[in-house]
Parts: C-alpha cells; sequence; structure tokens
C-alpha cells in the first residue's frame, strides 16, 4: 500500500520531468560463499555488459541501463530480501543464478508481473510458456544438458549405448536432481545403466562417491556440479586415474576454476554448453577500450573470457536485446516489465544479429515464442586443454532429444498448472 | 523514576501473580502489542514483511522454543534446524492432503507432530548430558535432513525434491502463496508468536517451568526433592518442540514459500537459533526476542548502509558483515555474558533509580 503510493509519487515525479527513467537490470549475484568462484565471473560478465552498452552506444535505445546488485551468497532468505529491495525500483528482468532462489521467485514475479529469464538453469519446464508466461529459460535448459551429453556419447560410441555403464555425480539439490527424470528416459530409450550418486552440500566430501565409481567402473561418469564440488570432483577422477575424456560435466561444471586446481590431471575433461568459449570475438576489443581501459570494470576486472563471465555477458546480451525488442513492439524508449516480458517472448537471435553485436557464432540462433520460451535447445561440448589453460568447443551447437523430453515438460508443467490453477495461453 | 512500585497497590492475589506486576512496564507491554495489532498492518509493505518483519516474527517463535530446552531446562540441543524441517514438511503434508482445512489448524498440527519428533529425539537426554547431548541432538539435525532429501512420499514425489506452498486462505483471506498481502502474513505468525511467548512466559512461571529449572541447576537436587526427571525433560522436549515446528511450517508456508531441506533447514539453521539464544539470553523470553531481532536486523542494516549509503561494492559489504556480526557477538559474550536480556535487567534497574541513584 505504502510501496504502491510511493511509486505512484515516483511516477507521478517521473512524469512531470523532462529525464527520462533509466532501465533498472537488477542482478542477484553471489561474490561470497561456497560458490562465489562461479557467481563472481558471471556478476562481473554481466555488469560489464550494460556498462559496455551505456558508454558505447549511449545505453538501450537512448536509455541508459542501470544495474542494481544485491549479494545473496547463494542464500534463499537473502534472495527473498534481494527481490524485495529491488523490486520497487522498476526491475525489467531477474536473472538470480540459483535453482532454489528460482523456485522461490517463480509464483512471486508471476503475481508481479516481473519477467524471470534463468539460463541453463531453473525450473525445467518452465519452457512452456503456455504455462509459465513470464519465465524463459532459452536457449538451453537441464534436460536439453543431459540430452546432448547422452547424444555426444551416442556420436563417440558409433550410436550405441547399450550396455553401457554411464555414473551421474550430482549436488544433492533441486538443482542436481533435476536431470535426474530425462536421464532415466533417456537410459531405457538408449539400453544404457544409470546409476546416480549424490553429494551433500557444499560438496567437498566425496570419497565414498568416488570409491563406488572406483568399484563399479561405470563407462562414463557425468557431473551436475557447482561451486567447490565440481574441483573437488575433478581431482578426485584424477586420483582414481578416472580417465577424463570419459568424464563430462553440465554448463556448470567446465569453467576455468574447475579445472585448473587439478593441474595437468585434469587434461581432456568435457562440459557441455549453450555459448561459445574464448575471447576471440570482436566484442572484446570493445570492451577493452570502453569498459576495462576506462576503469570501469566489475570487480577485479581479472575475469574477462572465461568460461562463466562469457556466460554472464550472454545474458546480458540477451536482456538488451529483448529489451530493444520491447522497445520496437511497444514504441517507447522507456519500457516497463510487462514490455520486456513482450520483447523477451518476441525476441529473435539469428546469427547475422550476433555478428552485428561482435559476437559471432557465439551462441545458437534461435526464435522465442509464446509456446516455446526454451528456445531449441542446441547444445554443444567443450573440452579443457590444461597445456593451452583454453577450453574450445569439440562439437557444435546440436539438437536435443525432443522426443524425449518434450513430453517431459508437458507432464511436469501440466502438474504445475493444476496445483496453482492456471489457465493455458498462447490459444 | 520508571519501573516504580510505589503507589502501585495490589488488591488481589490475581493483580499480584500477573506477568507484569509493575504498572509501568504492564502499559508499555499494552503499547507494544497495540502497535504491533493496529499500527503496523495499516502501513507495512512487501519489503518490511518478507525482509525483516516475518523473518523476525517467526525466528523469535524458534528462540522461544529453543530457549525453553536450552535456557530453561538445561538440555543443549543442535537440532533445531532438523526440528524446523519436521515442521515445514509436516505443514506441507497437511496442506496439501487437506486443502480445504484452516491454516491456522494445518500450523497448529505440525507443531504438534514436531512436538512428538522431538520428544522421540529426547529421550536419550534421560541418560545422557551436557555435550554428549549435543551430539545426540546433532545426529538427528542430520538424520532428519537426510530422511526428507531421501524420501520422496515427503515433498510429494516432485522432481526437484523442492516444496511449495499452494495457496491457502484462513477465514477467506490468502496467507500463502504469492497473492498473499503483506499484512494478511504479518498477523498470522504475529498471532501465533503472541499466543506463543504467553503460552511460554506461564509455563516458565508455573510448576512445568520450575521443575525444568530445577531440572537446569542441579538434576540430583531436583530428583530429591522429588521432581520427576523423565516427566520434566519430556515435557521440554515437547513443548520446545511444539513451538519449533510451529516456527518451522510459517517459515516454509509464509516467509519462503518454496523450500529445500538442506539449504533451508542445515546446520547452520540450528547453530543460527542457537546464537540468537545466547545473545539474546539464555532463560529470558524478553531475550529470545532480543536475539532473533539482533540477528534478523542486523545484517539488513549494515547492507543498507553499506551499499545503499555509502555505495560500497556488494561483497565488501557481504565480508564486512560477517565480520562485524562475528565481532559483536564475541563482544557481547565478553561484555555481557547473560545477553541481550540482562542489558535490559540493568537498564531497568538504573531507569527505577533515575535521576536520584543514591
Amino acid at each position: 500500500m505504502n510501496m504502491k503510493l510511493t511509486t505512484l509519487a515516483l511516477g507521478a515525479v517521473m512524469a512531470a520531468g523532462p529525464v527520462m527513467a533509466d532501465l533498472v537490470f537488477p542482478s542477484l549475484s553471489y561474490r561470497t560463499g561456497p560458490y562465489a568462484a562461479g557467481g563472481i565471473p558471471f556478476a562481473d560478465g554481466y555488469a560489464d555488459y550494460f556498462t559496455l552498452v551505456n558508454e558505447r552506444d549511449g545505453g538501450i535505445g537512448g536509455v541508459k541501463a542501470r544495474l542494481i546488485e544485491c549479494e545473496t551468497g547463494y542464500n534463499t532468505e537473502k534472495g527473498v530480501e534481494c527481490y524485495e529491495s529491488t523490486k520497487g525500483e522498476g526491475a525489467l528482468v531477474y536473472q538470480p543464478l540459483s535453482t532454489g532462489i528460482t523456485y522461490q521467485l517463480i509464483p512471486k514475479t508471476a503475481a508481479d508481473g516481473i519477467p524471470l529469464h534463468t539460463m541453463g538453469y531453473g525450473r525445467t519446464s518452465a519452457a512452456n510458456g503456455k504455462v509459465f508466461g513470464n519465465v524463459f529459460n532459452y536457449p538451453a535448459n537441464y534436460w536439453d544438458g543431459a540430452s546432448g551429453i547422452i547424444n555426444y556419447l551416442l556420436d563417440e560410441n558409433g550410436g550405441d549405448l547399450k550396455g553401457k555403464k554411464i555414473a551421474l555425480v550430482y549436488h544433492n539439490s533441486a538443482y542436481g536432481k533435476e536431470p535426474i527424470r530425462t536421464l532415466e528416459e533417456l537410459a531405457v530409450k538408449h539400453g544404457f545403466e544409470l546409476t546416480a550418486l549424490p553429494v551433500d552440500h557444499p560438496g567437498q566430501e566425496q570419497k565414498s562417491q568416488w570409491l563406488q565409481i572406483r568399484r563399479e567402473r561405470p563407462d562414463f561418469v557425468m557431473m551436475w556440479g557447482w561451486g567447490v564440488m565440481n574441483q573437488v570432483a575433478i581431482q578426485e577422477a584424477a586420483n582414481i586415474r578416472f580417465p577424463m575424456e570419459n568424464f563430462i560435466g553440465v554448463w556448470w561444471s567446465g569453467a576455468e576454476h574447475d579445472v585448473l586446481s587439478a593441474g595437468a590431471a585434469a587434461d581432456g575433461y568435457k562440459a557441455v554448453t549453450f555459448h561459445n568459449v574464448g575471447r576471440d570475438f570482436p566484442v572484446f576489443d570493445d570492451m577493452q577500450k570502453y569498459v576495462v581501459d576506462a576503469g570501469k570494470a566489475a570487480g577485479a576486472g581479472d575475469q574477462i573470457g572465461n568460461v562463466l563471465y562469457n556466460r554472464g555477458m550472454y545474458a546480458a546480451m540477451l536482456a538488451v536485446e529483448a529489451a530493444k525488442t520491447a522497445q520496437e513492439i511497444h514504441g517507447t524508449a522507456d519500457i516497463t516489465p510487462a514490455m520486456m516480458r513482450d520483447g523477451m517472448e518476441a525476441l529473435e537471435m539469428p546469427e547475422a544479429r550476433m555478428a552485428s553485436l561482435g559476437m559471432p557464432y557465439f551462441g545458437p540462433s534461435f526464435n522465442v515464442s509464446c509456446e516455446n520460451h526454451g528456445g531449441p535447445g542446441l547444445v554443444g561440448v567443450t573440452q579443457w586443454d590444461a597445456e593451452a589453460k583454453t577450453w574450445s568447443l569439440v562439437a557444435d551447437f546440436q539438437q536435443t532429444d525432443g522426443e524425449v523430453i518434450k513430453p517431459l515438460i508437458e507432464a511436469d508443467s501440466a502438474s504445475y498448472a493444476s496445483e496453482n490453477n492456471i489457465e493455458p495461453r498462447c490459444n | 523514576m520508571f519501573y516504580r512500585e510505589a503507589g502501585d497497590f495490589k488488591v488481589s492475589y490475581e493483580q499480584d501473580s500477573q506477568t507484569f506486576p509493575i504498572k509501568f512496564d504492564r502499559y508499555r507491554y499494552y503499547l507494544v502489542l497495540l502497535i504491533a495489532f493496529l499500527v503496523i498492518p495499516f502501513t507495512i509493505n512487501d519489503y518490511w514483511a518478507s525482509a525483516i518483519l516475518l523473518p523476525f516474527l517467526i525466528y523469535s517463535i524458534a528462540a522461544i522454543g529453543l530457549n525453553i530446552l536450552v535456557g530453561y531446562a538445561g538440555q543443549v540441543s543442535l537440532g533445531t534446524g532438523g526440528f524446523m524441517a519436521v515442521g515445514a514438511y509436516a505443514c506441507y503434508k497437511l496442506m496439501t492432503a487437506f486443502p480445504e482445512v484452516s491454516m491456522f489448524v494445518h500450523v497448529v498440527l505440525a507443531g504438534g507432530i514436531t512436538a512428538l519428533v522431538c520428544v522421540l529425539f529426547g529421550l536419550p537426554s534421560l541418560r545422557i548430558k551436557g555435550f554428549y547431548l549435543a551430539v545426540a541432538t546433532l545426529a538427528a539435525q542430520f538424520f532428519l535432513v537426510w530422511v526428507f532429501n531421501r524420501v520422496p512420499w515427503f515433498y510429494n514425489y516432485s522432481a526437484s525434491g523442492q516444496i511449495n506452498a499452494p495457496e491457502r486462505d484462513v477465514f477467506g483471506i490468502i496467507i500463502t502463496g504469492p497473492n498473499a498481502p503483506a499484512w494478511a502474513t504479518y498477523l498470522f505468525c504475529l498471532v501465533f508468536l503472541t499466543i506463543c511467548a504467553i503460552v511460554a512466559r506461564n509455563l516458565t512461571r508455573g510448576t512445568v517451568g520450575r521443575s525444568w529449572m530445577a531440572i537446569r541447576d542441579m538434576d540430583i537436587a531436583a530428583e530429591i526433592i522429588g521432581v520427576n526427571p523423565l516427566k520434566a525433560k519430556l515435557t521440554a522436549f515437547a513443548v520446545s518442540g511444539f513451538f519449533i515446528g510451529i516456527s518451522g511450517a510459517l517459515f516454509f508456508a509464509l516467509y519462503l514459500g518454496a523450500v529445500e531441506v538442506g539449504e533451508a533447514f542445515g546446520i547452520t539453521k540450528s547453530f543460527q537459533v542457537l546464537f540468537m539464544v545466547i545473545i539474546g539470553g539464555l532463560g529470558s523470553i524478553f531475550g529470545s526476542f532480543a536475539g532473533a531481532a539482533f540477528l534478523v536486523l542486523l545484517p539488513v542494516i549494515l547492507k543498507v548502509v553499506g551499499v545503499d549509503v555509502l555505495g560500497w561494492p556488494t561483497d565488501i559489504v557481504a565480508h564486512f558483515q560477517l565480520v562485524i556480526v562475528g565481532a559483536l557477538i564475541v563482544l557481547f559474550l565478553i561484555v555481557e555474558p547473560h545477553g541481550l536480556a540482562q542489558l535490559w535487567r540493568v537498564a531497568k534497574e538504573k531507569l527505577r533509580l533515575w535521576p536520584f541513584p543514591h
């Protein structure tokens, strides 16, 4: 009530004054706690891209973007505090980078009419735009990741995984449990044997899981880890001399800091991805010129070009492009969260558009539609070279198994719709 | 000048044994209740409700519950997080199984279920004491979290293992889910806190409370004068579990809305509530409030001052929070080992003599 009055008053002041409001993008980051190693580069990339857009282009459609950073520490209670304290500022889109916080924000953002973009995390069935009107998880989700890994293994093994043993080492939380359902279906379809090994938060203790892997000798190991768990798992795999090229992580388990600590032993470790790696893109020249050299880089400024920095930058780029789309649709530069949602739903990201932004082939080309908020689910594979200390793309963005994933998304979103009495949209 | 008995005549036993025998204290108490019930609900907004007042109210209930066990009965417990999880999952199962029943009933039943579980884990307290009991309750913490992660029945077989609070109402007013108005969730928690605090206060002043304190101070002596240790210890566990269960249910259903057991009810939660009790003051109901307020408000205040006022980077502020809160805890324990409640008692004593201390 009070809040509404303040916003009304604020709105009146803004309408009266000639100065345009900023476009507000909250960044619920975590630069502290056990998951900070992953949170810092993402937050830096996210912040730097908005700085670049402000400095180089003078904002989005002439309106400056304003980033509000709020520290969550990957903790849901602090996440709530951050959400409540930033939403009154006119936040256009939330990207919490935490599956736990996402689950909390899905109903809250729906009630407040603010879009939520969970790129490659969160609730997978949010890809069904008919049920989840303002949640987006393009360009890929966990189930695409799971299917992408299995497709890659199929390619490597001549299209046959019958009788193979595949182990999944996962973070024992909503995040880690998410792919199991798809993997179980895929195990039936392709005839491999799946062993799921949970690792409890924060993941420093994995001796028993790797002992089991040593005993059962699976052909391949998949990992759904985050934070310190990744480093420990890769070190443990090296300790039991598990062949690294048979060890594949999801995109949250494939950054520099995950593999560096294991040194040369990590050579050949793989991870799936939904965007390109390295800093061999024209956009990084602009980044150097307008942001780094101007002393405006976020954080310590030492993360540029890292896998997760690129992901944060990619997330910011998609947000900026969606905001531009929204400005075109509604013919106003000063967009509201509801307009932003329309922009995200109408987002088109063809190759030419990425190239014009200085990011050619940075991610898969995709279109978002009212029904499909998840994009096409194209997934590539990267591999770590311990000698050169670089990740490189070893398999192109490829189609995942929609035949298996689609029915699962339908079923899960249908149960959410019935629990919450949601009428399907897009008819 | 303040807190004087002078001129405050008691003419009946009821008046003599009331909770706040001093007139000034009693009016202050009525004023607090008046503001809490009649002023705040009309001025509250989403931010104040979800970021400050709800966690304060809910943690206060948990702290009162733990204070009964640790402060009054002297049984050290590190299982608070696990017991809160029992309350949350009991509430979730009840909410989904009986959608038409009022939330009041669900929350109270969740408290009752937690009381039973708490008594079960309290049984070892009859044989073991002190640090050894702390280890036994620590086992409860880990066991309960493991069970809720492991057995899919508790989270209704959802793929992610999360529990989500569906929309439920009390007398037609929605109080869970995202569409619940801030004042309704606030009032719902406030009613529970008020009832819990009054019940706890009166229990601790009566026979039960005296037997708890006798056990705490010296269990052998208590047994010799006729206090039944079995009854005293298990009632302490039951009452404490009841309150902690209520706080767990409210924590899940009204405050967070979606919960993952390992993250929300881990060992850190147990320590957080224990710190509230220790900082607030062992064996004091007011101390439970003070401790909860201290640990809920301080990080928010530091964040507002650091990030919004001074404009520092968020990570520096987050690190400073840890340092400052930690330092304050150490400082408090050195300067005032009996907690904030003792500071309050001393302040009252001083005010009583002021302005003529001699």
